[in-house]
């Protein structure tokens, strides 16, 4: 069994047909509703949506505050290396793209998660592109080697491994994993995964699932809106997720709502997703997925993260910067993508105060 | 003369002798500033924190600090999804010097956050053995509530609810069962919405009920604290003072076997 079999199941589904037929009083009619199902999930997400998304919202408020209360985890990502073989054409790490490529030593890693661990933060995101060559498993089990001494919790966001290297992963001392499918319609994928393991589609889809079995504590999965019509790549995320967490009931399962954002790279053909679009997509899950986490990167801008936090966030980044060894020099490669919350750690946690919940710093410990 | 006061009982926990039935958590809260008031406005005597939240390094975020010293610490494993996991966090929290009271959660299901009894146990019997003072969290079953009782542990903590919904003691017939069955104090927890939840729980014979959503997400979490008190105040007094009888039959004007007993007038 592979969520590629689930993901086949709506391949032929007229969802432009779907989306006339809903009405308001339909996407109403889900809101009652004790257990909501694939079909109220596509509603929530529909055009239709749009006209009762604050009734939506106080939904998705009361069940945020029930199942998470008024708290905020805070991280941050560490990226140690730029050096990819992919050719993504949304990606500024793309091989093709004439950057800055740079690594960091172990030396340079203990220091960059020392001047992190002074901002109070606990919980860690240690990112690299995708080169086995440059940064082979062994050298992250380093990495993480050092992170363990400055922080609680450890994710690891790179390139998709089998099932058993996910377990040396875990064994070292990792506890998290994300893994983003970027886009779930497997034409579009082909056309922007130009070149590289990365085309490998199913291989990427099953990385999550792998994950489970390897028994990461947490997966966050998504897709990066704006490659295709987020109705459609909101929805396949969301039956993702309840896949997983339908069948790996230990591991929780969180959901990211990246967005595309400026790039260096050649990625021009983008489908437009607004503020509102973005809000819709995290109520729909919120509703679909009561249990779930939701992540919020520093892709958007401080005054939209801090209006977002009622409506059902439980994760947030902070203090960040996407270049590597932008924590501790100026003088770095180039970042994965620009970043719009510039704020440092303090102020992020300040804002969460004002908006009347608690950042928490740290929400796990290794065992 | 009559003084109030004097019809309630004290509850004893591992040995030591509390005046306040109502346990509190302190996970949903918007700050760990307001914990010293809640705390004050209840009573409580004892307060359960995760022990993945406690941040020894980090003096401002630090749960510990915002806990009155007289307070019993109850740290909870929250996060643990197995035995193993379970002892080791109990472990961990006694060498950061929470004390030697632990409430065991262990979790392996994300979608309700159901406990697993059998994990549980198992977790119970070894922390117990090691000189834990052990509450569990737990799926009311009379069959697991007496293995808790045999792996020594100190009560049991029966759900009315899955953790966070508020929908009240949907479990009543069970926990009433463990109440009538274990010699243990039973503590519900997870679910109590309301005071007067609360208080059904405590009219029901539970020894003490632990409160955390239903505090926390309230608009006013220091009033509600207090309501919380009160309600379990009461259903103690009412248990204690033995509720009427509720009838389950009617004192008929005409009755259906009067004919039999026409002889036996005078």
């Amino acid at each position: 069994m592979s969520f590629y079999e689930e993901y086949l199941r709506y391949s032929n589904f007229d969802f432009e047909g779907f989306f006339n037929s809903v009405t308001k009083e339909d996407v109403l009619k889900v809101l009652n509703k004790n257990k909501v199902g694939e079909m109220d999930f596509l509603r929530l997400l529909s055009p239709a949506a749009e006209k009762v998304l604050e009734i939506i919202a106080q939904r998705a408020h009361m069940l945020s505050v029930r199942h998470f209360g008024k708290t905020i985890l805070l991280y941050t990502p560490l990226y140690i290396s730029n050096y990819c073989v992919n050719r993504c054409a949304y990606c500024s790490f793309n091989l093709d793209n004439n950057i800055q490529r740079r690594q960091l030593t172990l030396e340079e890693i203990d220091a960059e998660a020392n001047t992190i661990a002074k901002t109070g933060l606990r919980h860690i995101l240690l990112l690299t592109g995708e080169s086995k060559k440059e940064t082979p498993i062994s050298y992250i089990k380093d990495a993480i080697n050092i992170l363990k001494k400055y922080f609680e919790s450890i994710t690891i966001e790179i390139y998709p491994l089998t099932e058993n290297e996910y377990k040396e992963i875990v064994e070292s001392g990792a506890d998290g994993l994300t893994i983003y499918q970027e886009v779930y319609d497997e034409s579009v994928y082909d056309r922007v995964h130009i070149a590289g393991p990365k085309k490998n589609y199913k291989f990427r889809l099953d990385a999550p699932e792998r994950g489970c079995k390897a028994k990461f504590k947490s997966i966050s999965i998504g897709a990066l809106l704006g490659l295709n019509n987020w109705r459609i790549e909101a929805f396949m995320s969301g039956l993702h997720g309840k896949y997983l967490q339908d069948r790996y009931t230990d591991v929780e399962i969180a959901m990211a709502i990246p967005r595309i954002r400026p790039h260096v790279g050649i990625f021009q053909d983008v489908y437009p997703v607004s503020d509102k679009d973005l809000v819709q997509v995290m109520l729909a899950y919120r509703i679909f997925l009561p249990y779930s986490g939701i992540n919020v990167s520093t892709r958007e801008r401080d005054e939209f993260r801090d209006k977002l936090i009622p409506l059902g966030v439980t994760k947030m980044s902070a203090g960040v910067s996407t270049e590597v060894g932008g924590h501790t020099s100026s003088n770095n490669g180039n970042g994965q993508f620009e970043i719009s919350d510039k704020r440092s750690v303090n102020q992020i946690k300040e804002a969460i105060i004002k908006m009347g919940y608690q950042p928490i710093f740290k929400d796990w410990f290794r065992l | 003369m009559f003084k109030r006061g004097v019809f309630m009982d004290k509850l004893i926990i591992g040995g030591v002798e509390l005046n306040s039935r109502l346990l509190i958590g302190t996970g949903k809260y918007c700050s760990n500033k307001i914990m010293p008031d809640v705390i004050r406005a209840c009573g409580t005597q004892i307060v359960t924190m995760a022990v993945r939240r406690v941040d020894l390094d980090n003096k401002d975020e630090n749960i510990l600090e915002y806990i009155p010293k007289d307070i019993i610490l109850l740290p909870n494993t929250s996060g643990a999804r197995n035995a193993e996991e379970a002892v080791r966090i109990a472990r961990l929290a006694r060498a950061m010097g929470c004390g030697n009271w632990v409430k065991i959660e262990v979790i392996s299901d994300n979608k309700y956050l159901l406990p697993d009894n059998f994990e549980t146990i198992k977790a119970t019997e070894i922390l117990a053995k090691e000189g834990f003072v052990v509450l569990p969290y737990m799926s009311p079953d009379l069959m697991a509530a007496k293995r808790f009782v045999d792996a020594g542990a100190a009560a049991v903590m029966p759900l009315g609810a899955p953790i966070g919904t508020n929908r009240g003691i949907r479990t009543k017939e069970l926990v009433q069962i463990l109440i009538d069955e274990i010699n243990l104090p039973i503590i519900v927890d997870a679910g109590i919405g309301k005071p007067s939840e609360a208080a059904e729980a405590m009219e029901m014979g539970a020894a003490a009920v632990l409160v955390n959503t239903a505090i926390a997400s309230s608009e006013n979490p220091i009033k509600m604290a207090e309501a919380f008190s009160l309600a379990v105040k009461a259903g103690r007094l009412a248990y204690n003072a033995k509720l009427g009888e509720e009838k389950k039959y009617a004192n008929a004007s005409s009755p259906l076997t009067g004919f039999l007993f026409e002889g036996d007038k005078k």
